[in-house]
Parts: C-alpha cells; sequence; structure tokens
C-alpha cells in the first residue's frame, strides 16, 4: 500500500508517514530516554548518597572532598559539565587504558591538537561494530549524567540527614549504638520523608535535562525530529514535505508536559505514603483529616 | 602576539568587534581565556534583559492566578504549566523553528529568529513563568495579620498593594528569586548550543569554550575557565541580590547579617 504515496488520499499517507523505517527510529529513541532516566536516576541517588556521607564525615579531608562536590555544581551551568565530563570520561578512560596495554610507548598522549594513544587502547576498538559505538556513547552519557545529578542529589541528601532530629541520634546513643549503627538504624530511614521533596523536583530537571542527551552525540529523540522534521524533496525521499520541525519539537513539547505531569501526580502520591505515620506536619495533617472524617 | 594584543584583538569579539578570524593553530591560554570572556557578555545581556522584564511579567501571571474570574486565571495558570513542565533545550527548539515559520509567511518577523531577540523571548516567558510560581507561594504566605492591619487602617486596591501586599511578597521571595536568577544565568549558555545560529561566530561564552575543546580536543583547559568566570558571574548575583535583600528589610530590626541566600542547586 504505502509504495506508491503520491496516489494515496491524505489519511493513508500519514498513517504510511508516520510508521516509515525512520520514524520507527524516532519512536525507538523515547526508549532510548527512558532508559537513560531509568539508569541514571539510582546511579545519581548512589552516587549522591556516596557524596553526602563523605561530606558527613569526620576525617577533615572526606569530608572536605564531600563538600567540594557538592557545591561544585553549584555557581556552574549543569551543561558546562555535561559537555566537559563526556569528553574528559571518554579521553580518561582511553588514557588509562593506554598506559596499562602499552606500557614501552614512549611518545605523549597529547601531541598538539590530538589525543593519541595506542590502537588496542582505543575504546571502543576501531573493529568493533556499530552497535559497540553506539553503546559506549551511552555508557558515557549515563555516566555523564550519573555524576551531575549524584552531586544535586548529594546535596538534598545531606540537607536531608541534617533535617533528622538531633532527639533521635542522641536517642540511639543512651541505648549504646555506635556511631555506625545509628546512622544505617536510625538515620538512613527516617531521612527519606525530609529528602524526598528535594528528591522529587530533582526528578523533574532530571527529565527536563534529558534533551541535553542530544549534545552527548546520542541518537536521541531531539536528534530524530530534527532529522525527520527537516524539508525533504521528492529526490531523495517518497514523502516529500516542507519544513516540519516546528511540529516536531511541539510533539515533544506535548510529551515532556505530559511526562512531567504524570510524574507530578505520582509523586505527590509517594510523598503522602512516605509522611504517614511520621512526626512531620505532612503526617500530621493527615492523621487529622482521618481522625475528622467519619470514624 | 603577546597576551595584550590577544585582549585588543578578541575583546569585544562576541559583539563584532576586533579580529575577525577566530584563531585556528597555537591556541594559548591567553586567547582562550579573552574569547570566552568576551562571549560572557551574550550570557550577562541574556540574564540581565529576561530578568528584569520577566520581573514584571512574572508579578503580573502571580496576580492573575489568584484571581477569581477563569478567564484571566487560566490563561496565567497554562502558561506556567507549559514552560516550567516542559524543557527549557525543546523550549529553544520549538521557538526558534516557530520563528522560522512565521518568517516564511511574514518576512517582516525575520529579526525574531535572530538569537538577541528570538532567544530572549523564549527567556523572558522562562524564566517569568518560574519566577510567577515563587511569587505565587510568596503571595500565599503573606501574613495574614499584614493583610488584616491593612484593612484596618483602611487601605484597599492599588494602595494596599502598594504599600503592604507587594513589598511583602517580594521579601518573602527573595531567595528564591536569587536562586531562580542564578538558573537563569546559567540558562543563557543553551542559546548558541541548541537551535539559535551564532552569526558571524559571535557567541556566548559555551559557544567558545565549546569552540576551542572541538579544535584542540582538550577539554582541560577551556571549559574549566568557563567554569571559573561563570562562578564569579554567581558571586556577583548574589552579592547585588545581597545588597536588595538588605534595602527591602531596611525598616525591619536587626535586618542586617540575617539574610541567607537559599542555596540550593536545582530549580
Amino acid at each position: 500500500m504505502c509504495a506508491d504515496p503520491s496516489t494515496l488520499s491524505d489519511a493513508l499517507w500519514f498513517l504510511c508517514y508516520l510508521t516509515t523505517g525512520k520514524h520507527l527510529g524516532f519512536y525507538a529513541s523515547f526508549g532510548t530516554v527512558l532508559l537513560l532516566l531509568l539508569v541514571t536516576a539510582p546511579a545519581a541517588l548512589l552516587l549522591g548518597f556516596g557524596g553526602a556521607m563523605l561530606a558527613r564525615s569526620r576525617v577533615a579531608p572526606l569530608s572536605w572532598i564531600g563538600k567540594a562536590y557538592i557545591l561544585l555544581v553549584r555557581g556552574i551551568p549543569d551543561i558546562v559539565f555535561f559537555l566537559f565530563f563526556v569528553i574528559a570520561l571518554d579521553q580518561g578512560f582511553e588514557y588509562l587504558r593506554h598506559r596499562l596495554l602499552c606500557p614501552d610507548w614512549d611518545q605523549p598522549v597529547r601531541q598538539g591538537n590530538d589525543f593519541v594513544v595506542c590502537d588496542i587502547a582505543k575504546l571502543p576498538l576501531s573493529s568493533s561494530p556499530q552497535w559497540m559505538h553506539e553503546v559506549y556513547g551511552f555508557f558515557l552519557a549515563v555516566l555523564t549524567f550519573a555524576i551531575v545529578f549524584g552531586a544535586f542529589a548529594g546535596n538534598v541528601l545531606f540537607g536531608a540527614m541534617r533535617a533528622v532530629p538531633r532527639g533521635q541520634m542522641e536517642t540511639a546513643e543512651a541505648y549504646g549504638m555506635t556511631h555506625r549503627q545509628a546512622f544505617w538504624r536510625v538515620l538512613v530511614p527516617q531521612m527519606w520523608v525530609y529528602a524526598l521533596p528535594g528528591l522529587s523536583n530533582l526528578w523533574m530537571v532530571l527529565i527536563k535535562a534529558s534533551p541535553l542527551l542530544f549534545l552527548l552525540g546520542v541518537e536521541d529523540i531531539v536528534y530524530w525530529a530534527r532529522d525527520l522534521g527537516g524539508s525533504k524533496t521528492p529526490q531523495f525521499t517518497d514523502f516529500p514535505h516542507g519544513d516540519w520541525r516546528m511540529w516536531y519539537f511541539l510533539f515533544l513539547l506535548v510529551f515532556y508536559l505530559a511526562f512531567t505531569r504524570v510524574s507530578e501526580i505520582v509523586l505527590d502520591r509517594l510523598m503522602r505514603r512516605f509522611t504517614h505515620g511520621q512526626a512531620v506536619a505532612g503526617g500530621e495533617a493527615q492523621r487529622k483529616a482521618a481522625m475528622a472524617g467519619p470514624a | 602576539m603577546s597576551c595584550l594584543d590577544t585582549i585588543q584583538a578578541y575583546a569585544f569579539r562576541s559583539l563584532g568587534y576586533g579580529e575577525r578570524a577566530l584563531p585556528t593553530t597555537d591556541f594559548t591560554f591567553c586567547q582562550q581565556a579573552t574569547l570566552i570572556g568576551s562571549g560572557l557578555a551574550w550570557n550577562i545581556y541574556f540574564g540581565v534583559v529576561a530578568l528584569l522584564a520577566g520581573f514584571f511579567l512574572a508579578i503580573g501571571i502571580a496576580l492573575a492566578r489568584t484571581s477569581h474570574k477563569a478567564w484571566v486565571r487560566k490563561p496565567a495558570e497554562w502558561l506556567v504549566f507549559i514552560f516550567r513542565g516542559s524543557p527549557l533545550f525543546i523550549q529553544f527548539f520549538f521557538g526558534y523553528f516557530l520563528f522560522l515559520s512565521l518568517k516564511g509567511q511574514f518576512p517582516g518577523l525575520g529579526i525574531l529568529t535572530s538569537a538577541w531577540l528570538g532567544a530572549l523571548i523564549v527567556l523572558f516567558f522562562n524564566t517569568a513563568a518560574y519566577s510567577a510560581e515563587i511569587f505565587n507561594g510568596a503571595l500565599q504566605a503573606i501574613p495574614k495579620g499584614d493583610l488584616e492591619a491593612a484593612d484596618a487602617y483602611g487601605l484597599t486596591g492599588w494602595t494596599k498593594f502598594r504599600r503592604i501586599v507587594f513589598p511583602t511578597m517580594l521579601r518573602l521571595a527573595w531567595p528564591a528569586y536569587t536562586n531562580e536568577a542564578i538558573f537563569l544565568f546559567h540558562a543563557t549558555t543553551l542559546v548558541f548550543v541548541s537551535s539559535f545560529p551564532a552569526i558571524q561566530q559571535k557567541g556566548d561564552a559555551l559557544y567558545y569554550a565549546q569552540y576551542f575543546a572541538d579544535k584542540t580536543f582538550n577539554p582541560f583547559v577551556p571549559y574549566p575557565i568557563l567554569a571559573g568566570y561563570f562562578v564569579l558571574l554567581t558571586m556577583a548575583i548574589v552579592g547585588l541580590f545581597w545588597l536588595g535583600s538588605r534595602w527591602l528589610n531596611r525598616h525591619m530590626p536587626s535586618s542586617t547579617g540575617r539574610w541567607r541566600a537559599k542555596f540550593q542547586v536545582i530549580r
């Protein structure tokens, strides 16, 4: 049916147009974005937790490292980190492999404007298939996102750990718990209710940062929208059209609006569940509402 | 070429003055620092103009959202929803392509596709939406006693707003608004990496940093320079807002030294 689109009626033309191979690639790239979010969120949380623990450390140099990690992201636009880390990490990995795999290489790694490592240290190897390159690019992007958002999460968690009432920790000490026991058994279970508003906010920021994948060289939704939307002449495609990029980006805009709205609703529910029975204003309001309701 | 010559040649390159050709070989630290600093002019321009203009729209939106008339409230709510709910990066793309197609139909509107106006419009609405959310929260948080006192003194309408509601709202919103200002300046770096073209290589600080990182394949020099500039810019913003807060709180008891910027890392 789609063999000769120029004869089709409008509705069928669009049906055929929206199911071309390239469009299927476009739809699949939404999966790429969701995958990035799903992998990045826990990774960033883990890094953030590590950063917050370091910042709380009683060993001064460790706490300086943790605090510097958290504070650096403030004052510098996140996009600078993205563009920096994606090259820096790549060169860092290649340099490490270079030192390990080619110990008798005597030339400098930086030669003028080139970064030269021996062939077997290249990542991915120049002989590896295309999908390896794409996976490696995606891996770098995830790592970059995790490092940047880990610092954001670290800030939130550090604040949440300090928000847990002092009396709780004192009680734990009075019961003879060690510092470590008190941390894991008292502080960590209670900090989430204080961290959740910040983490919800962070999730929203993470969603809204996800189109920056495009700048990291991943073929994401922005890449496809630009590619598919540009005007097409009959010589190169069966589906010639003018410049439709505006409509493709309108679609992305609507997609993100829906995504953030759904996230907001889910996070609100989660917050209500977390505050249930906690000694904070939200939990108290729930208790009062339950008492005032029909008993 | 000595560093002084470089500064003379490139200090205003981002605005189109000085040496036409960008350096192509033997990139020195001085060249990178000068050009990236020169690009900062664009970030400051976008940030300052969008913030000042957005401030007034934000107050309008915040007030419209408290209105009882649906035709006043709804558009304000939608504006905030659209600009806060979607990524600025996508807004830039959409705005640029929208302006492009407008240009196709009305050639007189071609001016919108240039960054200095088109990107400014997007940033203006974006910051207005985020600030409106902040001001709206502050409006809700005005102490009931203040409003009752205003009523008791017989203040109504515009006088009540100008004397009581507005100053109190601004004072309550100020720490969060400082944060928004910092984020706006950070967001200005997105203008030239996304959609709006840098005509004749007149770009912002990130544009030049990216140029050097691409040419030298060494991210360890240009990006830290850029980061340094932004840390300085952030400190300047915090300083200015601190002065502003001192002025806003000048009648409050023991106001000096009590102000603390709300250092959130996310907006």
